[in-house]
C-alpha cells in the first residue's frame, strides 16, 4: 500500500515536472545581448516594418498621432476580446522601464519582464524570428517616442484562457522559429521573406489557425475566416494573388489595389506603415510574395 | 409640321427614361456614387500605371488625368450619402451608416482628398517622381475613408 502511494506521488510530482516543464516561461539568457550596440535611426525601420503602430496607437491616428502609442484598440477573438496595451515611453503606464533585454523576451520569447506567458494575440510567434539586433535598435527608437500616461485596460478573456501558464503550452505546440518558406532565395526574397515572416508578422492574419489558434504553417498565406468576427483575411499565395510585383508594390505605398480601389479596414493600417519603408524594402515583400507555395 | 412633330417625338423618348429616374431611389443613388467612385479609379488608373512603370511617363496624359481627378474630389457629393443606401439595408452596398451619420467628418475627408488630388494635379505634369510621391498622399486620403467607414470583406 505504502508502496502504492510512493508510486503515484512521484507519478503526480512527474506530471506536475513536466507540465511545468512544458509550460513554464522561457526567456532568453541574460547576456543574449552582449555586444549589440543599438542604433535608434535603424530602429525606426525597424518600427515601421514591425507594425507597432498599427494596434497600439489610435486607429484613426495620422502622421505623428501615430507615435503615441498609447494602446486602446481591441481584438475580438473565438477567446475573449483582447486590448492593446500601452507601449509608450512612460515608465508606469507604458514600457518606459523597460530593458532591451526585456523587450526582447517579450518580442521574440512572449514573456513579460514580470516573466509571465503574454497571449500570442502579440504576434510574437512571427516576431520570435526577429534578430536581437534589430530589436535593440527597436528598443532604442521606442525610448525616444512620447510618454502616454494612459494606463492599459485588461483584457476581457474568461476561463480557461485566463490561465496564463496554459499559454506555455500554446508556445510549446506553435512556436516556431523556423522558416516557412525555403530553398534558394535571392537576396531580395530572403529580406522579403524576413520582413514578411517575422517583423512585419503577414501570416497572423493571412494564415488560417486552427482549433487552438495556431497558425497552420501547411497552409501559408492561404487566408481564411476572420476569428470572432465577420468576413475573411484574402489569400495571398499566388494561387489567388495574381498581382505583378509593381501592383504589390504600389499597393504597400498608397494602397492602391490594380483596379485603384483602395486598401481598407486594418490593412489600410498595414499600409501606414509599410508606406514609410526604403523601396527596396517593399520590392523584396513583393518579390517573396512571388515564392511563397499557391494554396487553394 | 411632320419633322416637327417627329422631333419633338423623339425628345420626349430621349427624356423618357430620365424623367423615369427618381433621384430620391436608394438603389439610384448608390449606382451613382459606385460611378463616382469608378470614374475617380479610371482617372487615378493613367497614373498608377505611370507610377509602376507599367507605361512611359507623359505629362501631358498625366496632367489631364490628375486635374479630371481634382475635379472630380471637388463635386459636391453629399447626396450620394443619405440614410437608406448603407450597407445592411443595401446589398451591394459596403458602406457602413456612420459615413452616413457623421456627415462632419465625412467632410473632413473629403477636403483631405480634395487636398491630395490638388497635389496630384501639381505633381503629375512635373515629373514621374514627383507624380510618384503625391500618389502615397491621395491613396491615404481614400483610405481615410476606406478604413472607418468601409465594411471589410
Amino acid at each position: 500500500m505504502r508502496k502504492l502511494l510512493t508510486a503515484l506521488l512521484l507519478l503526480a510530482a512527474l506530471a506536475l515536472g513536466a507540465f511545468w516543464a512544458v509550460t513554464r516561461p522561457r526567456p532568453l539568457a541574460a547576456d543574449a545581448l552582449a555586444g549589440l550596440v543599438p542604433d535608434a535611426a535603424h530602429g525606426e525601420q525597424v518600427f515601421w516594418a514591425g507594425g507597432c503602430a498599427a494596434c497600439h496607437a489610435d486607429a484613426e491616428a495620422k502622421g505623428d498621432q501615430k507615435l503615441i502609442l498609447a494602446g486602446g484598440q481591441r481584438f475580438a477573438s473565438p477567446f475573449g476580446t483582447f486590448v492593446a496595451p500601452n507601449i509608450s515611453n512612460d515608465p508606469n503606464a507604458g514600457i518606459g522601464a523597460w530593458s532591451d533585454l526585456d523587450l526582447a523576451n517579450a518580442m521574440v520569447r512572449g514573456v513579460s519582464p514580470e516573466g509571465e506567458h503574454y497571449y500570442p494575440v502579440f504576434p510574437y510567434a512571427s516576431y520570435a524570428k526577429a534578430t536581437l539586433q534589430d530589436i535593440v535598435d527597436l528598443r532604442a527608437y521606442l525610448a525616444t517616442l512620447p510618454a502616454d500616461p494612459t494606463p492599459s485596460a485588461p483584457h476581457e478573456v474568461g476561463f480557461p484562457f485566463n490561465i496564463r501558464l496554459s499559454l506555455g503550452g500554446w508556445k510549446f505546440l506553435f512556436l516556431d522559429d523556423g522558416w516557412v518558406v525555403t530553398g534558394d532565395l535571392t537576396p531580395a526574397e530572403t529580406r522579403g521573406r524576413y520582413l514578411a515572416e517575422a517583423l512585419g508578422h503577414c501570416g497572423e492574419c493571412h494564415t488560417p489557425r486552427g482549433t487552438l489558434g495556431g497558425m497552420d504553417r501547411g497552409r501559408w498565406f492561404a487566408g481564411g475566416p476572420v476569428p470572432g468576427g465577420k468576413g475573411n483575411f484574402p489569400n495571398i499565395t499566388p494561387a489567388k494573388l495574381t498581382w505583378s510585383e509593381a501592383d504589390i508594390v504600389e499597393y504597400l505605398t498608397s494602397g492602391f489595389t490594380p483596379d485603384y480601389d483602395s486598401a481598407g479596414g486594418h490593412m489600410a493600417l498595414v499600409v501606414e506603415n509599410t508606406a514609410h519603408l526604403p523601396a527596396g524594402d517593399r520590392a523584396a515583400i513583393a518579390a517573396y510574395l512571388k515564392k511563397v507555395p499557391p494554396a487553394e | 409640321m411632320r419633322n416637327v412633330l417627329s422631333l419633338i417625338a423623339a425628345a420626349m423618348l430621349a427624356c423618357g427614361p430620365a424623367l423615369a429616374e427618381d433621384l430620391a431611389d436608394p438603389e439610384e443613388i448608390l449606382t451613382a456614387r459606385h460611378g463616382y467612385m469608378l470614374m475617380m479609379a479610371m482617372n487615378l488608373a493613367p497614373l498608377g500605371a505611370m507610377a509602376k512603370g507599367e507605361v512611359p511617363y507623359d505629362a501631358v496624359a498625366a496632367g489631364r488625368a490628375a486635374s479630371s481627378l481634382a475635379a472630380l474630389a471637388s463635386v459636391d457629393s453629399s447626396m450620394l450619402w443619405v440614410p437608406g443606401t448603407e450597407n445592411g439595408v443595401l446589398d451591394d452596398s459596403s458602406a457602413l451608416p456612420e459615413i452616413i451619420s457623421n456627415a462632419d467628418d465625412r467632410a473632413v475627408k473629403f477636403a483631405a482628398l480634395k487636398t491630395a488630388s490638388d497635389a496630384m494635379a501639381t505633381a503629375a505634369g512635373t515629373d514621374l517622381a514627383s507624380l510618384q510621391g503625391a500618389m502615397k498622399g491621395v491613396g491615404e486620403a481614400c483610405s481615410g475613408c476606406h478604413k472607418p467607414y468601409r465594411k471589410s470583406e
